[in-house]
Formats: structure tokens, sequence, C-alpha cells
């Protein structure tokens, strides 16, 4: 289809759906572009019409998203994930081959709009990688002959329906199970013995348990729910944040897999805790996929009276959940800015305090919380604060699931109590001959092997949930390059220490990387790593240099080996900006060229 | 107990730039008095010496256009202690960075061989004219630079701030009126 032809899509109808709500917003413009293909000009205004609200706003959140579409996609359209570990398995030479299979450059829409192929940050997949999202679905264990039998597909435009299901199969690859992984639950069973504790007994249990978040900030769990529950304001709203953006985690993806009634009634304890009548799950675009399944799980629990009006027969106690797509931005993970998101706007942080708790969802009072985080409460309803925080350390009670990917014998998840060192967790996942660890993911820390003794816990290695491997054959510049570019790229722009930091970071990893570094430009990147650190918005940008800041700290060699021993040098070549005047001119004598400074010559 | 302090070396230039700049650094007025008290000049427009020796301090106006920019630019790096970027164009290129956007061959062409009555000669190739570079670039990209000072041009009062503070050993801050244009 090409730019100007616009097919009639009703418009009116998908926002009549959507009840004519511009927090909703988000949710319409992905229904128009599931409709359409993309968005194009008119859409917008009509968009805009139909909501009464300004083609501005609607084009800024059109423009926001990575996965909305303001120019038109291939009837085919292919997402590269990007993150280090696919780049490790190959990723970038097979975008390539697809690439010259497919007649099309990276970014561009092939001239019969057939299709288009692009990188994306990393698509939770990193256990079965390399991976690639085709419109949407994610299709995982990439090689030269799936490439080429893609191509074949792509080029008989063969229906995606049509296409080997074990193209699309997604793998739990769970390794190690500890005690939530191995739960069997009957629906209602955790909310029944929180409900027959009363509300102040069930948060009492919490407090006991003493859980912490497992989004990675680590906040304890029962203080922000009391919080929100002391909260003066009505209509509490509880969400859980399935926006597992962080590059190498995809333990949440298979907790909604396989667990999605124990997320769902973790949710309902929650609302249950606070007082809560709304619940939100903010599904991250990569992960839409999981849509029709999760929504089936909640219809289920609705025909059983345990979402609805005065669930198990209690008056007054009303919950229900509603899911929300994200559009592939990172920095929604973060919990003000996924709230913006929610409510159908660009997602840009906010300024706190005012905390979620108090002024969250539409300003009311809102819990945020992780998926492991609400899956584990059902764990402590099911068997006491106590019994929960007997396992695991001092301030970090119960378990971590970890995502290991990268260069090991078994990646996929792992369930251990916190405390374990990464060196028993290297053992069990089947690596040797490691020399670092991303812990955390891009945001989190890099570890040395000097530093394997260290434990998986909040008061030593915090983690999200990452756990990337990198063998001595690995290049921790490369590393740290590929997460400087994805900060670059998921930056939301609207602070310019983190839009130009980012921005100019990557430019010097670049210069660095082409063999054109200097010593200078060490000094200008860690100047640039302390602007980040220190004058952000958000958490994005002040942990944007994290990965540079350790691997210059733990890996300065991988540095240093790049650069030309000079005081200063160029980003680029001075002689070859002269050609173009030597053509014009013929000249080619020794004053139309430019030598190193060596050279000595003078003005 | 006090020796004299010997007077700093100052060097300056104007490479892709207008002489804007070194206007404003006249501008100074009656500061200059107390300026010639405190320090002598090298290369300068001021006292057309050519060539610049050793040097505490050089000032650099404009951005890098051609070679001879660049072996300029050199010169000096080589030369001074503190290399400071003084205005709009040596910081981005400014407004001769505006024609980054054309491509450098068919400007030269359109001008000297297309255009009637320029026709004539074709591209001047005197090894005399330095070439062009393809894209203007500030001085930043070619050599390290110390300091900027931010204006188009910056106000006397702010090269005078500047070069004070330096002389006098102080790390060299402009206050935010100084630094406010509009």
């Amino acid at each position: 289809m090409t730019s100007h032809e616009v097919p009639a899509v009703p418009i009116e109808s998908i926002v009549r759906k959507h009840g004519g709500d511009p927090t909703r917003l988000l949710q319409i413009l992905i229904d128009v572009q599931e409709s359409i293909g993309w968005l194009p000009p008119p859409a917008l205004t009509s968009v805009a019409a139909a909501l009464s609200i300004p083609r501005s706003r609607v084009e800024g959140v059109a423009g926001f998203y990575h996965f909305l579409h303001k120019r038109p996609v291939g009837r085919f359209h292919l997402q590269f994930a990007d993150n280090i570990t696919e780049r490790m398995q190959g990723s970038a030479e097979l975008m390539a081959s697809l690439c010259s299979k497919l007649w099309v450059e990276p970014g561009r829409v092939s001239e019969d709009g057939l299709v288009s192929v692009e990188t994306t940050s990393c698509i939770g997949m990193g256990d079965q990688g390399p991976a690639l999202l085709v419109n949407g679905m994610p299709l995982t264990r990439l090689s030269h002959q799936r490439i080429n039998q893609i191509a074949e597909l792509v080029r008989r435009e063969a229906p995606l329906s049509s296409w080997p299901p074990e193209f699309f199969r997604v793998d739990d690859n769970i390794r190690r199970a500890d005690a939530l992984l191995s739960l069997e639950m009957a629906p209602g069973a955790a909310l029944r013995a929180a409900v027959a504790l009363g509300r102040d007994g069930w948060m009492e249990q919490m407090q006991i348990s003493n859980l912490r978040g497992r989004g990675g900030a680590g906040f304890t769990t029962a203080v922000k729910w009391m919080a929100c529950r002391d909260a003066a304001a009505p209509e509490k709203v509880v969400v859980c944040n399935a926006d597992e953006g962080e590059p190498g985690t995809f333990k949440d993806r298979v907790l909604l897999t396989r667990m999605a009634d124990v997320v769902f009634e973790g949710m309902t304890l929650a609302a249950w805790a606070v007082g809560a009548c709304r619940g939100f799950v903010y599904l991250r675009g990569e992960y839409r996929y999981l849509l029709e399944s999760l929504r089936e799980a909640l219809s289920l629990r609705r025909a059983e009276n345990l979402l609805g009006r005065g669930i198990q027969g209690i008056a007054g106690f009303d919950f229900d959940i509603e899911i929300h797509l994200g559009a592939g931005a990172y920095v929604c993970g973060e919990e003000t800015a996924l709230l913006e998101s929610l409510e159908g706007k660009r997602g840009t942080p906010r300024i706190r305090p005012p905390f979620p708790v108090t002024h969250g969802y539409l300003g009311r009072p809102t819990v945020v919380n992780n998926v492991e985080t609400l899956a584990k409460t059902c764990l402590i309803a099911l068997g006491g604060g106590e019994a929960f925080a007997a396992t695991g350390t001092a301030q970090s009670t119960g378990t971590k699931l970890l995502s290991i990917s990268g260069d090991c014998a078994q990646p996929g998840i792992y369930e251990y109590p916190f405390g374990v060192p990464i060196e028993r967790v290297l053992e069990d996942c089947g690596a040797s001959d490691i020399q670092a660890v991303q812990v955390g993911g891009a945001a989190g820390i890099t570890l040395a092997s000097y530093e394997f003794h260290r434990r998986i816990a909040f008061e030593d290695v915090p983690t999200a949930g990452a756990f990337m491997v990198f063998d001595s054959s690995r290049d921790l510049f490369e590393v740290a390059r590929n997460f400087v570019d994805f900060f670059a790229h998921e930056s939301c722009g609207f602070c310019t220490p983190c839009r130009v930091g980012t921005a100019l970071l990557k430019k010097a990893m670049k210069k660095l990387a082409e063999g054109r570094g200097a010593k200078t430009d060490l000094a200008d990147i860690e100047w640039i790593d302390r602007l980040l650190k220190n004058a952000s918005h958000c958490g994005l940008g002040s942990a944007a240099p994290n990965p540079v800041v350790d691997t210059l700290l733990k890996f300065r060699p991988a540095y240093e080996r790049r650069l030309q021993s000079l005081d200063f040098e160029p980003a680029f070549d001075l002689d070859a900006a002269l050609a173009a005047a030597r053509r014009a001119s013929g000249r080619d004598d020794p004053g139309a060229h430019i030598g190193a400074e060596e050279a000595g010559q003078n003005g | 107990m006090n020796a004299p302090r010997p007077k700093v070396r100052i060097a300056t230039t104007s490479l892709a730039g207008c002489f804007g700049c070194h206007m404003s650094f006249l501008d100074i007025d009656e500061h200059l008095f107390e300026l010639v008290e405190l320090v002598e000049f090298d290369r300068s427009p001021l006292t057309d010496i050519k060539h610049c020796g050793p040097c505490d301090i050089g000032l650099i106006e404009g951005g890098v256009c051609n070679a001879e920019n660049v072996h300029v630019l050199r010169e000096f790096r080589r030369n001074c202690k503190t290399l400071i970027a003084v205005g709009a164009c040596a910081i981005n290129g400014g407004l001769p960075a505006q024609r980054n956007h054309l491509d450098l061959e068919a400007c030269l062409r359109e001008v000297y061989v297309s255009r009637d009555g320029l026709g004539e000669g074709g591209v001047p190739n005197d090894p005399e004219l330095p070439l062009l570079l393809d894209k203007v670039r500030p001085i930043h990209e070619l050599v390290r630079i110390d300091y900027f000072i931010p204006g188009c041009p910056p106000s006397g009062e702010a090269i005078w701030k500047f070069l004070t503070d330096l002389i006098a050993g102080r790390t060299p801050r402009l206050s935010y009126p100084m630094m406010h244009f509009d």
C-alpha cells in the first residue's frame, strides 16, 4: 500500500469501542495500526477529531512509540532483536543475509511494499535467540536455514498462519524451579487464604514476609501497599508492570505464559489489601502474542467470581483487570512513565514526589508492582509471611528468578533463594571460561571474574533478573557499546542531559570502535558518564553510563587497545574530506592532501 | 619579594569566521590598557606575525573550512598551552557550516563550470589556494580544545572575564547573563 492510499477504516468505530476515552489513545492507535498496517496522517487527524483532542497530542503519542509507524512499513515487517546476546549469536549476519535475499535495505520498505527489515531492542527471547518479530509475532532460534525459509515465505507472500508453527515456538526453558515455579495452585486458593485473614491480617503477613519488589528497585512491597491503602483518595488502582524491557530479561514472559493465573491472583491480593477496584496489566508490545491467552485467563477468573463484583461473596470487594499494551518503549518500564503511557500519553517519567501510591493513574492512589512480585504474594498468602521469610537472606527474603542467556550450555529460567553466589549460578547453567557477567541488564552491573563470589541479593548484587554471560572470547567493549546504543535509542528525549548525553556517548564509543580514539576521548567519556549520572531526569539516564563506567574500570585494556596513542584524533578522515575538492579542481599536489599530525606539516 | 610576573603570551586567529569575535575582543575598550600590562601578543591579526611560537593562550575564532585552516589550527595546538574556541563558528561551525547540506563538488561545478559567464576557467586549481573540506567542522573535531566561549560574538565583557580568570589562575566560568543572548 502506498503512503497516499488509505483504506476506509472505521476509525470512528475503533474510537467508540474504547468509549471515546482520550486516556485510551495509545490503545486506540495500536488498534488503528493493526487494521491499516501503519498510521497515515489522515488517520491521526480522524482520531484527534473523534476524541476531541488536539491533533498534536495524537501526533506526539504516535511519534513516541517505536512500534507505532508514522510511515508505511512492509506487509511483512521483520524486526531483529539487537541485544548483545543476539549479536553474539550472529543476528547481524542473519539480518544482512535476509536483507540481501529480499533486496531490501535495513530500515527501508521494499519498492513493492512487500517487506521491511529493521532492528529492535531485546524482545525477551535471549534464551532462544537469535530472534525476530514478524508483524509482532516472535520467531525464535534463527539460523541461516531458517532465514532462507523466511525469505521464500515472504517472497511468496504466504500468510503468517501458514508458516511452520515450529518457527513460532517459544520455550519456557525452566532449568531450576524453587518455591514459585514449582507452585501448583488452584485458582482462588491464595485469595481465599488472604480473605480468611481479613484485610489487616493479610497486610500483616505481607509485612512479616518482608517481600521486596522484583522489578529491580527492591522497595518493600508491604510499605508500598500500606501507603496506598492509607491514601485518602478513593478509586485505588493496582498495576502489574509487565513491561519487561530490560535487555536480557525474560522471566516475566515465562510467568505470564505458565502462571498468568497466579499473577492475576497476586493483583487481586493487592487489591484486597489496599482496597482497589481497578487493575491494569501493562503488557509490553513485544509480548502482544500473549494477549489472547491472558484475556482468556481473565474471563475464566470472572466466571469463577475471582474477578468482578462481590468477589468471593464479599460485599464491596469489587475488582477487575484489563490489559493495556505498550508499543516498544523501554522507558515505560519506569513506573511513572508507565502510568503516563496507561493514560494514553507519551511515556515521559514524572517528577517524584508525589509518588504513585498517592498520585498514580489519573491522580488516584496506585500500586505498581512487577509481575514476579505479584506472583510471589500468592506464596505468602498460602504459606504465611514467616515461611516466606525463612528462605533468602536477611534483607532479601524468598527466591529470585534469573533469566540466563549468553555463553552457557543451558540458557533459561533459574529460580534461586536470594544469596546465591554468582559462581554457583555459572556452574549450574554450564558456563565455563567466563570473563564477565552482566547482572540486571543494560542498566545493571558488569561483574568481572574476581567478583564471582558475590551474591545475588539486594545487599550485594541487586537484579531485576537479567544474567548475561560472556566467555573469554568476547570483547567487553562491544558489550558496553551495544548497551550505550540501546540507551541512546531508548532515551525518551524529555531531558537534555539524557537526550544529548546518550547521543554523545554513542558517538564517542563509535569513534573508539573505528580506531580513531585518543586518551582525551576516555576523559570525555568519563565526563559524560558523570553528567548523565547526576543530571538526568530519571533512572534511564542515570543508569545509561553504568556499562561504560563498569567496563572502563574492570576491562580498561579493551578500550585502551583501540586508542591511537596521540593526544587527540579527529573522528573522521581529514584527507578524505578534501577528496571532493581534489576531484573538482583536478589537483593532486602535496598541498591538496593533509597528512597525520606527526608528518609535521605546517600552515 | 614579589618578582614581576612574566607576561602571558597570547596568539589569536580567525579561521572560517568573520572577524566579528576579534572586533568584540577589541570592544573591551579601556580594559585594553590593563590587558597590555598583563599580556603580549604572538601571532595575531593585531601583530601581523605570520607563524605562532610557544604561547600560553590561543584564541581561535571560526570553524575549519579548508586545508589551510587545518594547518593553522594544528600550529596553534602545538604551540599553545591553553586553546580556546571563541564564538559560535569555532564551537559549532556556525554560519559557514550552512553549506554542509550541499554537495561540495556539485556546488563548485555550479559556480565555476555550469554558470553562464563563469565557466571559462573551470574550478580553480592553483596550488596556492587551499582546498575546501567537504564539510565545515567545529574546531574541537580536529584538535583538543580546553575551553569554549559561546556567543555570536561573545561580548567583550565575556572575553575579558574569561581571559582575566585564566590569567589569574581561576577556572574560567561565565555567569548566566554572559551566555544569555535573546
